[in-house]
């Protein structure tokens, strides 16, 4: 009841005009960056952070655009996946198995609704899940010392790589640079200066905003530069829209069930959104049987992966509020966003930055609901975003990046850092060395060392503190497996994820 | 002696009529030397906000904000660009003067620029989880004393900052020797370092006290003093002073102002009013009242020597615990 009454605060925070405004053109922004392939959620809210700093927002309503955008995003990948089968972004890789038969069968339109609506009631399945869990976690969380925090932190580096990573040796070179990257500047518990050459505008470190907008945004201007300058895309036809109601109510209890898959997979660390949208899918599949069509357009087989990545994206706020360890990419974003605002993300916030927090929720469900409103009638035109040649958008996106990262701190420093970083991310990403890890490492680095010196300094020098409670036996243990699984079950579930592509038709 | 009094009101109303006479014009800035949103920020933004309310400038004063190394970046452009810029002031705090003992400005001094003038101060404090065997300072302080190691205390500062060093400050007023032995652990505010304290993991906090209004009203964190030469007005009026229990011990976190060493002494002058004037108004004490800041204003002529006891305070204080060789 307690929690209704947050949730009520956290509504009039959200529906006042000026945060629904940026609610909505989060929304927006967040769909059309998520049809356009390659754009994905965490690439999405990176270009968007520059943005928030210029306007000078409050700190909610920052939270309320970014989420807003990363919902927008989760929403939008859908678009390309079924017009052009090219996911727009990676979750929204299964969606392309029976979305584009579906195109191909002149359902484009149907397809297109379904999906917003699938992934609609993943997102509220989300949300609500995001609702019940979080505060009773962040309850349990209080009762975390240094010790426990440091194996979770262990725990969240251990599940890095994932069950779907590809190559786990590329995942711990970008954690490694990430952490090497965060030793620069001032050492909290001894006080002394690291790296810093003398450097007054290192001493306090690197700034992460700057990582992120640089290895994400930055670098990927430089790969539309490479492949996508010149022309855009040939204009696509929709069609109309035949969905029956009756059709909508059989594909009910995909929607249950990809939602609530989605969400336990968002909430696991390392696991996240990919394969909540795979796993929903698999299941959909062999509960359905032989009845469905999958593969050919069956209309469940874009219900499911679309609902199961929505409720994942709401999952994997959960770990990110509640203890400060992000479950994907996207949120590692936002939580670099929370402490550049300030605020310190864990039990803590729940009580002493309550209207954010909630106020944040708030908007993911009224979020959801504007989702909806936009994607049905505006689906016209976002496909006709798509073909907007790149050459209108590069340079609104590198001036939105520069002008905010000056804005944050006047600068000039700081821009070379974000150019360097960006040039760095356009190499690494070319080596296939993925830049989420970097983030991580740069985020979760610093915040191991300080508890790992603390419980060294509680304990008077004593190793065994770090594995005393039973709390912290049990992240020793998830840590392990986590790293063992990869190499046992990954292969298999990866090879199933590569048939499954397979076995759609082929195109261009 | 009444002619030589005369004489000298004479003289001094001269030189504020001289001093009123020189007013900026066109654009003023005030450097916040951090990102929006912090204390420095705080400062600048309301501090202009209410000069322009009381008419003490034309115009408005423009915020700049320009964060790195804890200010150091700001006090090393103020040093060397603006050098005899009369239209800026730079917001500072005991943060400032703390850096500046301990050397973490390379080659950078506290008189190389000149202090204004404090508009107020956050006030330190000692606190303890309600569940604490400790229920005031002196008990804590006599377990220090028997064993440096038995109190571990959290704060939101790196070690050798001000939480730090308010610790050691009153250890060292009670007589506790083996100063560097005792416990410090740095989060990266003092929300963070409180959860630890109230969770039970870490023994006790140091802070400030507008950190602490929360957990204090929720009955969660035991004020055991606040590090103040007298008791706090309003709802903080119930906790003790670290005074009255027998240790002399101060720590007050002051904000207020600096200006270029080569500025006109004209604009000097004016500054010095300005923030006197914009000190003693009624605007100002209802920004203090909602934000928690406590009074704090040494007179003009004492200000500069307050910072400079200050420094040099803290640098013994950091030689002593081996942070300064």
């Amino acid at each position: 009841m307690e929690t209704l009454g947050f949730l009520m605060d956290g509504f009039a925070v959200a529906l006042t005009p000026y945060n629904l405004m940026f609610a909505l053109f989060g929304a927006f922004v967040g769909t059309l960056i998520g049809c356009l392939p390659g754009l994905g959620p965490a690439n999405g809210v990176a270009i968007l952070i520059p943005l928030a700093f210029t306007l000078g927002l409050p700190p909610e309503t920052a939270m309320i655009l970014l989420t807003s955008v990363y919902a927008g995003a989760m929403y939008g990948g859908r678009i390309s996946s079924i017009l052009l089968n090219i996911p727009g972004d990676e979750p929204a890789m299964m969606t392309c198995l029976d979305g584009y038969p579906m195109a191909q069968k002149g359902r484009a339109a149907d397809a297109l609704a379904i999906s917003a609506i699938a992934s609609f009631a993943g997102g509220l399945i989300g949300t609500i899940g995001l609702i019940m869990l979080a505060p009773v976690l962040a309850r349990f969380a209080l009762s975390f010392g240094p010790a426990e925090y440091f194996a979770l932190f262990l725990l969240a580096f251990a599940t890095l790589g994932g069950i779907t990573g590809k190559n786990p040796m590329k995942t711990v070179i970008a954690a490694t640079l990430g952490i090497m990257i965060s030793t620069v500047g001032i050492d909290i518990s001894t006080g002394t200066q690291r790296y810093t050459f003398g450097v007054l505008e290192l001493y306090e470190g690197i700034d992460f905003i700057l990582a992120i907008v640089g290895l994400f945004a930055i670098s990927e201007l430089l790969f539309f530069v490479e492949s996508r300058m010149g022309g855009g895309r040939k204009k696509m036809n929709v069609g109309k829209l035949t969905l029956t109601f009756k059709e909508l109510v059989s594909t009910v209890p995909t929607q249950l069930r990809g939602g609530v898959l989605g969400f336990i997979s968002g909430v696991l660390p390392g696991a996240g959104a990919s394969l909540g949208s795979f796993i929903s899918y698999t299941l959909e599949k062999s509960v359905i049987g032989k009845k469905g069509t999958f593969g050919e357009g069956d209309i469940r087989g874009v219900v499911a992966p679309e609902a199961g990545n929505n409720g994942a994206s709401s999952g994997a706020l959960v770990p990110m509020l509640t203890l400060g360890v992000p479950g994907s990419g996207t949120t590692a974003v936002l939580l670099a966003m929370l402490i550049s605002l300030n605020i310190t993300p864990g039990p803590l916030m729940f009580t002493q930055n309550a209207d954010i927090v909630w106020g944040v929720i708030a908007a993911l469900l009224i979020g959801n609901v504007l989702l909806l409103v936009l994607n049905i009638p505006l689906v016209g035109f976002f496909v006709r975003l798509l073909s907007v040649p790149p050459m209108y958008l590069l340079p609104i996106v590198t001036m939105v990046a520069f002008v905010g990262i000056y804005s944050i701190s006047n600068s000039a420093f700081d821009l070379y850092f974000m150019v360097a970083f960006g040039v760095a991310g356009y190499f690494l990403r070319k080596l296939e060395i993925p830049v989420v890890p970097i983030i991580l490492g740069l985020l979760l680095g610093p915040e191991m060392e300080k508890n790992l010196g603390h419980a060294l300094v509680l304990s008077d020098g004593d190793w065994s503190i770090l594995w005393a409670s039973t709390l912290a036996k049990c992240f020793w243990l998830v840590a392990g497996l986590s790293l063992v699984l990869p190499y046992v079950v990954g292969p298999v579930l990866r090879r199933r994820m590569n048939a499954a592509m397979k076995e759609s038709p082929a195109s261009d | 002696m009444t002619l030589k009094r005369s004489v000298s009101f004479i003289a001094a109303a001269a030189f504020s009529l001289n001093a009123m006479a020189w007013q900026p014009s066109g654009k003023v800035e005030c450097i916040a030397p951090s990102d929006p949103g912090g204390g420095w920020d705080f400062t600048c933004r309301s501090a202009g906000n209410v000069m322009r309310d009381l008419g003490l400038i034309e115009g408005t004063v423009q915020t700049i904000n320009m964060a790195g190394a804890g200010g150091g970046v700001a006090y090393a452009h103020t040093v060397s660009k603006r050098a005899e810029d009369d239209k800026l002031i730079v917001a500072a705090s005991t943060a400032t003067t703390t850096r500046l003992a301990q050397k973490q400005f390379p080659g950078l001094d506290a008189d190389m620029v000149t202090w204004v003038g404090a508009l107020g101060a956050d006030y330190g404090v000692i606190a303890v989880g309600k569940d604490s065997q400790y229920e005031n300072l002196n008990q804590l302080l006599d377990a220090i004393k028997q064993n440096p190691k038995s109190v571990k205390f959290a704060g939101g500062s790196a070690r050798g900052g001000w939480d730090h060093l308010k610790v050691l400050i009153t250890a060292k007023a009670a007589g506790a020797d083996k100063l560097p032995a005792i416990p410090y652990l740095s989060y990266n505010n003092g929300g963070e370092a409180m959860t630890q304290v109230v969770g039970g993991q870490v023994d006790a906090f140091t802070g400030d006290i507008s950190e602490v209004t929360g957990f204090l009203s929720s009955g969660d964190l035991r004020v055991l003093a606040v590090l103040a030469d007298e008791r706090l007005p309003g709802e903080f009026s119930d906790i003790p002073t670290a005074k009255e229990q027998g240790v002399d011990a101060v720590g007050p976190n002051w904000r207020g102002f600096y200006m270029p060493k080569g500025a006109s002494s004209d604009s000097k002058a004016f500054w010095v009013e300005a923030v006197d004037t914009l000190y003693a108004s009624e605007q100002w004490k209802k920004v203090m009242k909602a934000n928690g800041l406590i009074p704090f204003h040494p007179p003009a002529d004492e200000f500069d020597s307050f910072v400079e006891q200050q420094v040099q305070d803290i640098e013994t204080l950091s030689r002593e615990i081996g942070l300064l060789k």
